[in-house]
C-alpha cells in the first residue's frame, strides 16, 4: 500500500536503529505524546530496536483515556433520555464512566450509535426530526475540525434537534504542563503529526524556546517514530534544542488554515480537565457563545457533575514517564481492558492497554 | 481550577460487575467466553459439552456423529458475496466440517419479525437451498415463529447439523503440541469488512466480497493427505487472533505467528486501516486453521493449495513451548508482541 508499506520496510528500520545505536553515547528519556505513536511502537516492538540508553515514555494524548468522567457521565446520563439519540465516536463506548459505560447504558435501552465521521450525526439529526441528537465530541486538536464542521452544518441547515457534548483537549498545554511539573524527566518530545497535521508545528517553536528542550514532529509508522528518534538524539548529542519535522509528507509549518479557521470560528479556548492528570489552564476548547444552541450543556440540564477520582492507579506517574504500567502493582491482575481503574487501560492507544495488549509475555 | 500537581493526580475505582447482557457478550471474545465459563458450563457440564469444541463428537450405537448448532443474525440480511441463507448453511456446515465430519442433515428454525417482506424470505430460502445442494446436505427439518413488530431484526435463522466422524479421527482444540505448524486456509478478513462496509455505508473503489464458503471438502481432501492433523477451526467472530488464543489455552501452548507470513488482500488491509481495525480480529466465513504435526504440514498445505478455498494456503506460525496460552506475533521488524483475545467486538478508533 502506497505511503504505508515505504514506512513499515524491515530494512530501513533496522538501518535507523543502528544509526540511533551508533549516535547514543548517554542516556536519554524521549516521550511521544501521541496515543497513536504509543500503539506503534508497541505493536512494531519499537523499543525493542533502541539501545538501552534509550527509554521512551507515553504522553497523555490518547484522546479517549484524558475524556473525563463527568463527561462520560453526562453522555450516559443524555443517552438514557428516551427523546435522545446519542452519537459517538466508536472506542468511547466501552470507557467506564463513574458508574457504567454507553454499552451499558445501550443494554438499559439507550439509543447509542456509532459514527466514524461528526458530520453523519448531522445526518441523523435530519433524519430525525422527532428526536435529539448528542455528538459526544471529544479528542485532540485533530478530531476538532471535523467537530466544529458538524456543529458549523448544523447552524447553517437552521438544524434545532442537533447538539455535541464537547471535551476537546490540546496538545500544546499539556507539554507544557509535564515540564513545569518538578518531577519531570523528559529530555525529548516527539510530537504529534496528525495534531500539527491541522494546527502546523509552529505553536511547539515556543515550548522549545521556553524549555531548552528539543521536539521532532513524527508520523506514525515505524519507520517515522525511528526517524523522529533519531532526529531527537542528534540533536540532545550536540546539546541542542530545536523544532524540527520529521512528517513532512503531511505537516507544514502552518497547517491546514481551512480547518483552523473552522476551529476557530466555531470553539474557544477554555480550561479543562484531564482523567487521570487533572485540570490544566487554557488546555481545551468549548463551543462559542454564538454556538449555545448547539451545546448540550445549555441545551439540556444535566448540572454541573463533579466526581472524584479515588485513588487506585498511578496513572499520573506513567503519563509523565515516572514509572512503567509493569511496575503498577494492579497492572494485568484487578486493572485489565475490561476493568479499568484507570485512564491509560482504557483505549487501545493508552500506554497501559498497550502493553497490556502487546507486552505480556515480556512482563511474565 | 485545581490546586494539584500533575503528580498526585490518580484514577477512578473500578466499575461494578456486570449485570447484564451486553453487545460484547456475542462478539465471539473474552466476554462470550465468560459467559460460557459461568452461565453455561456450570449448569449444564458434561464432558462432550466441556471440551467447547465448534461441535460435540457423540457415539451412537457405535457411531460416531458431530452434532452442531448456530444461529445467525447478521444485519444487512444480503452482502456481496452472500446472504443470511447461505451464511446459515455454510456456518453449521463448518462447524461439522472443523471436527473432520461429513456433514449430511441440517434443521432450520426462522424467527421472522411481523412485517418482513415474503418476497425477501423466499429469496433466503431459495439462498439457502442452493447453498445446502452445493454442500451436498439437505435440510430436513424447521420451524417458523413470528414475533411482533420491533420484537426482532427482521429474521433470525438457527442452523442444526449433524455429520459422521470417521473412525479413529480425533481433532480438538486440547490437542496442539510444541513444534506443531499453524495452517490457514487463505486471506482474511473478508467477510466482516464486507458487512461492515454495508453497514457504515463505506463506499471502496473494489467491493469487497465475503469469503462464505462450505469447507467440508477442503477438509476432506486434508483428511486424504494425512492424519496428523490436531484440529481445526474456521476463525469467524473474533477472528483469527481469538480462535488461536483458544486453542493456545485450551492446549496450554503458546502459538507463535509471523506477520508476513498471513495473507490479506490489499482492499480489506486498506480499509482495516482507514477504520483503524485489525483483520487479525475481523470475522471470516471460509476460512480454516489447521494445527498440524510438523512432518505432515508440507503434505497438507500442497493438498490445501490444490483446492480452490485453499489456493492462498500458508503456514503462518509454529507451536511453542513457550509462553503457554499466549499467542506471540513475530513482525517484520523482527521484534515480538502478544496478539491478545479482545473483550468485545473490535471498535473503531477515534483517530
Amino acid at each position: 500500500m502506497k505511503y504505508i508499506d515505504e514506512y513499515r520496510d524491515a530494512r530501513i528500520a533496522r538501518s535507523l536503529a543502528a544509526e540511533i545505536a551508533h549516535g547514543t553515547t548517554r542516556p536519554w528519556v524521549l516521550m511521544e505524546i501521541c496515543g497513536g505513536q504509543t500503539h506503534t511502537i508497541m505493536r512494531y516492538g519499537i523499543d525493542e530496536l533502541l539501545p538501552r540508553a534509550i527509554e521512551l515514555v507515553h504522553g497523555p494524548g490518547c484522546p479517549v483515556c484524558v475524556t473525563p468522567l463527568e463527561t462520560i457521565d453526562k453522555a450516559i446520563l443524555l443517552a438514557l433520555r428516551p427523546d435522545v439519540i446519542l452519537v459517538s465516536y466508536g472506542d468511547m463506548l466501552r470507557v467506564p464512566g463513574s458508574q457504567s459505560d454507553l454499552f451499558r447504558a445501550k443494554a438499559q435501552g439507550a439509543d447509542v450509535r456509532i459514527a466514524y465521521s461528526p458530520t453523519e450525526a448531522v445526518k441523523i439529526a435530519r433524519a430525525n426530526p422527532d428526536r435529539k441528537v448528542v455528538f459526544l465530541a471529544i479528542g485532540f486538536e485533530t478530531t476538532a475540525p471535523a467537530n466544529a464542521m458538524a456543529a458549523w452544518q448544523a447552524k447553517h441547515a437552521g438544524l434545532t434537534n442537533f447538539s455535541m457534548l464537547v471535551s476537546h483537549v490540546l496538545v500544546p498545554p499539556a507539554i507544557r504542563a509535564l515540564m513545569t511539573s518538578e518531577k519531570n524527566r523528559v529530555q525529548g518530545f516527539i510530537a504529534p503529526g496528525h495534531v500539527c497535521t491541522v494546527m502546523g508545528c509552529g505553536e511547539y517553536e515556543t515550548l522549545v524556546r521556553d524549555f531548552q528542550i528539543p521536539i521532532v514532529v513524527g508520523g506514525f509508522e515505524p519507520v517515522d517514530l525511528l526517524e523522529a528518534i533519531l532526529m531527537l538524539v542528534k540533536q540532545l548529542e550536540a546539546g541542542e534544542a530545536r523544532l524540527e519535522n520529521q512528517y513532512v509528507r503531511s505537516v507544514s509549518y502552518r497547517g491546514n488554515l481551512p480547518a483552523r479557521k473552522i476551529m476557530g470560528e466555531v470553539f474557544e479556548i477554555a480550561d479543562q480537565k484531564w482523567r487521570g492528570i487533572g485540570a490544566i489552564p487554557q488546555s481545551g476548547l468549548r463551543l462559542r457563545e454564538e454556538y449555545a444552541a448547539y451545546d448540550a450543556n445549555k441545551v439540556f440540564d444535566v448540572g454541573e457533575l463533579s466526581v472524584d477520582e479515588p485513588a487506585e492507579c498511578i496513572s499520573a506517574q506513567v503519563l509523565q514517564g515516572l514509572k512503567k504500567p509493569t511496575d503498577c502493582p494492579v497492572f494485568g491482575m484487578r486493572c485489565t481492558p475490561e476493568n479499568p481503574l484507570g485512564a491509560p487501560m482504557v483505549s487501545s492507544e493508552g500506554a497501559c492497554a498497550a502493553y497490556y495488549h502487546y507486552r505480556r509475555h515480556a512482563a511474565s | 481550577m485545581s490546586t494539584k500537581t500533575i503528580a498526585e493526580f490518580t484514577c477512578p475505582a473500578p466499575l461494578p460487575a456486570k449485570e447484564t447482557i451486553l453487545l460484547g457478550h456475542g462478539s465471539g471474545g473474552k466476554l462470550s467466553a465468560e459467559l460460557v465459563r459461568d452461565i453455561f458450563l456450570p449448569s449444564l457440564r458434561n464432558p462432550v459439552l466441556a471440551r467447547l469444541d465448534d461441535q460435540a463428537i457423540v457415539n451412537i450405537q457405535g457411531q460416531r456423529l458431530a452434532f452442531t448448532t448456530d444461529s445467525f443474525v447478521v444485519q444487512p440480511l444480503f452482502f456481496p458475496g452472500g446472504d443470511i441463507g447461505s451464511l446459515a448453511v455454510h456456518g453449521t456446515v463448518n462447524d461439522l466440517a472443523m471436527g473432520g465430519a461429513k456433514p449430511l442433515f441440517l434443521s432450520a428454525a426462522f424467527i421472522i419479525e411481523e412485517g418482513f417482506s415474503i418476497e425477501e424470505l423466499r429469496r433466503v430460502v431459495e439462498s439457502m437451498h442452493r447453498a445446502a445442494a452445493e454442500a451436498g446436505v439437505e435440510v430436513v427439518t424447521g420451524d417458523t415463529k413470528v414475533v411482533e413488530k420491533g420484537k426482532g431484526d427482521g429474521i433470525f435463522i438457527t442452523t442444526t447439523g449433524i455429520g459422521i466422524v470417521p473412525e479413529g479421527l480425533e481433532l480438538s482444540a486440547d490437542r496442539a503440541k510444541p513444534g506443531d505448524k499453524v495452517l490457514l486456509s487463505g486471506s482474511i478478513g473478508e467477510h466482516g469488512i464486507a458487512i461492515l462496509a454495508q453497514r457504515a455505508g463505506l463506499e471502496f473503489e473494489t467491493q469487497i466480497q465475503s469469503d462464505s464458503a462450505a469447507l467440508h471438502s477442503l477438509v476432506a481432501r486434508m483428511l486424504e493427505a494425512s492424519r496428523d492433523i490436531r484440529c481445526m477451526r474456521d476463525p469467524t467472530r473474533g477472528g483469527v487472533s481469538s480462535t488461536l488464543n483458544e486453542i493456545a489455552q485450551q492446549s496450554r501452548v503458546g502459538v507463535e505467528l509471523h506477520e508476513e507470513s498471513i495473507p490479506v488482500r490489499e482492499e480489506v488491509r486498506g480499509a482495516c486501516e482507514l477504520l483503524g481495525l485489525d483483520p487479525l480480529y475481523v470475522a471470516n466465513e471460509g476460512k480454516l486453521i489447521a494445527i498440524v504435526a510438523p512432518d505432515a504440514a508440507d503434505d497438507v498445505l500442497r493438498t490445501m493449495r490444490e483446492h480452490p478455498l485453499g489456493a492462498n494456503a500458508q503456514i503462518i506460525g509454529t507451536v511453542k513451548e513457550e509462553n503457554p496460552g499466549l499467542v506471540i506475533m513475530r513482525t517484520p521488524l523482527g521484534t515480538t508482541r502478544v496478539v491478545d483475545m479482545l473483550a468485545g467486538d473490535q471498535l473503531p478508533r477515534i483517530c
